[in-house]
């Protein structure tokens, strides 16, 4: 196999389907996009939920997580392949089974797994800053979801970016489980490639767009962990704050 | 019909068994590997640091692609029983996150540690061996073991290489049946058991980590 690794006309052969790549690389990354969104949204909530003091809201959240960090993400969406569209029909009562495109599930599936992982960095983030914050807000008349929204949030991002962002590089991995439903991503239309023309070229054209999207995230992630170590400095504003104490 | 039979039972169970199997031997080997990677990376100056950067491009190349990507590469090139293509598989992509992992435990280590086991006559093999290695291991119990339910979670990915692992037995039997409540049953069923696995896992850790702060 390895032998036509070289081959110029293997190659060429590969290069002329390569619109049936970038097709893929372009519904793969539309799923990235549709899901770390709605990882974003419901992780955010439900790393809310987690840190507040009622009972219920919290057990929600926490059922949520370990349910969806405890599964493995292509029974989840072998789940929604299979099941979905008549477990829809059952509970929306329409006719015949719900049509669900490749792309809802994708998108759908990873974005209710990833949004697990998301929740639990915001809920760590949430806790680094003193609750002193949190009741030094609400003696000024902020409002909970104010205080959450001007005071919390805000000072959790230096902690969060990091996590968040290699969130966002195994999201971008993860849609390759489209794969498995014939969803017609990057990772389908490869293997669909390399089955037909038995050419191993497909799989490291897949390789090398999948490194694309990622390499950089990954280079992010790091420049935000070394920033995060470094320690904040009070911004200096000339007659207002005063002058930064020379150090010896 | 009823799809809870003896012998469809023992049928998943078996690819249940299965399962655990991969994932264990592509654990062990994967540390092993890991390791050998993070000492190269962390400790191969000067001289030798061609080979820090080939560990280097190893690392970032496994990082940055999906572990399927590599299931079907190993696939469709290398020939083998299916645990072997799969532990194999599963070994290349995980040895590459261990070997992170591994060297964060190592930058851990205070440099004062191989100082003082350089002062004692240690050498380089033995310094790992018995004095660094060990303590980098204590500390990254809790990632290490968040990587072995990442391991289980992604052995799912190898039904889509006909591999009788538990997802692929749940969906052959599940193609005998058409009734929902059956089906919806049998996902139940494997998605309690991945959940139990799992979660008894992290229980593990979290009781660990409680002893490590108490003590």
């Amino acid at each position: 196999m390895l032998e036509g690794l070289f081959d110029p006309k293997r190659w060429e052969i590969t290069f002329s389907d390569m619109s049936s790549f970038l097709d893929g690389f372009s519904m793969t990354l539309t799923v990235v996009l549709v899901g770390l969104a709605i990882s974003l949204v419901l992780g955010c909530l439900l790393g809310v939920l987690s840190t507040t003091r009622s009972r219920i809201l919290r057990a929600i959240s926490r059922v949520y997580v370990e349910f969806f960090q405890n599964t493995p993400l292509p029974v989840q969406v072998f789940f929604y392949y299979m099941a979905g569209p008549r477990l829809l029909q059952a509970v929306l009562g329409t006719p015949s089974p719900v049509r669900l495109s490749a792309f809802a599930i994708g998108a759908v599936g990873v974005g209710l797994y990833h949004a697990a992982y998301v929740s639990e960095v915001i809920r760590t983030g949430i806790e680094s800053v003193p609750r002193g914050q949190m009741e030094a807000a609400r003696s000024q008349g902020f409002t909970t979801v104010q205080a959450y929204a001007y005071i919390i949030l805000p000072q959790t991002f230096k902690v969060i970016l990091p996590p968040l962002c290699n969130q966002a590089l195994n999201l971008v991995k993860n849609t390759s489980v489209l794969a498995l439903i014939a969803g017609g991503d990057l990772m389908y239309n490869a293997d669909n490639f390399v089955s037909t023309y038995g050419y191993l070229q497909g799989y490291i054209l897949a390789c090398v767009l999948y490194f694309v999207i990622c390499f950089p995230l990954a280079m992010l992630v790091q420049w935000l962990e070394r920033r995060a170590k470094v320690r904040p400095r009070a911004k200096v504003i000339a007659g207002i704050t005063p002058e930064p104490a020379k150090e010896a | 019909m009823e799809i809870f039979t003896p012998a469809n039972v023992s049928f998943i169970m078996q690819g249940f068994l299965k399962t655990i199997e991969i994932s264990v031997l592509a654990i062990i080997f994967s540390v092993l590997l890991g390791t050998v990677l993070a000492l190269v990376k962390q400790y191969c100056t000067g001289k030798l640091s061609v080979f820090k950067w080939i560990v280097s491009a190893y690392i970032e190349l496994f990082r940055c692609t999906p572990n399927l990507l590599w299931i079907l590469f190993i696939y469709f090139t290398v020939k083998g029983s299916d645990i072997f293509i799969s532990v194999l598989a599963f070994t290349i992509f995980t040895s590459a996150v261990m070997a992170e992992i591994i060297r964060g435990g190592l930058n851990s280590i205070p440099k004062s540690q191989f100082e003082a086991a350089q002062s004692q006559g240690f050498g380089f093999f033995s310094t790992m061996g018995l004095i660094i290695l060990p303590q980098t291991f204590k500390t990254i119990v809790p990632a290490l073991f968040s990587q072995c339910t990442t391991v289980i979670k992604d052995s799912s990915y190898l039904a889509g290489i006909n591999v009788a692992e538990f997802m692929f037995s749940a969906k052959v039997v599940m193609g005998y049946t058409s009734d929902l409540t059956q089906v919806l049953l049998l996902y139940g069923f494997v998605f309690l058991l991945y959940f139990v696995l799992n979660f008894g896992i992290s229980l593990i850790v979290r009781a660990y980590q409680r002893r490590l702060v108490a003590a």
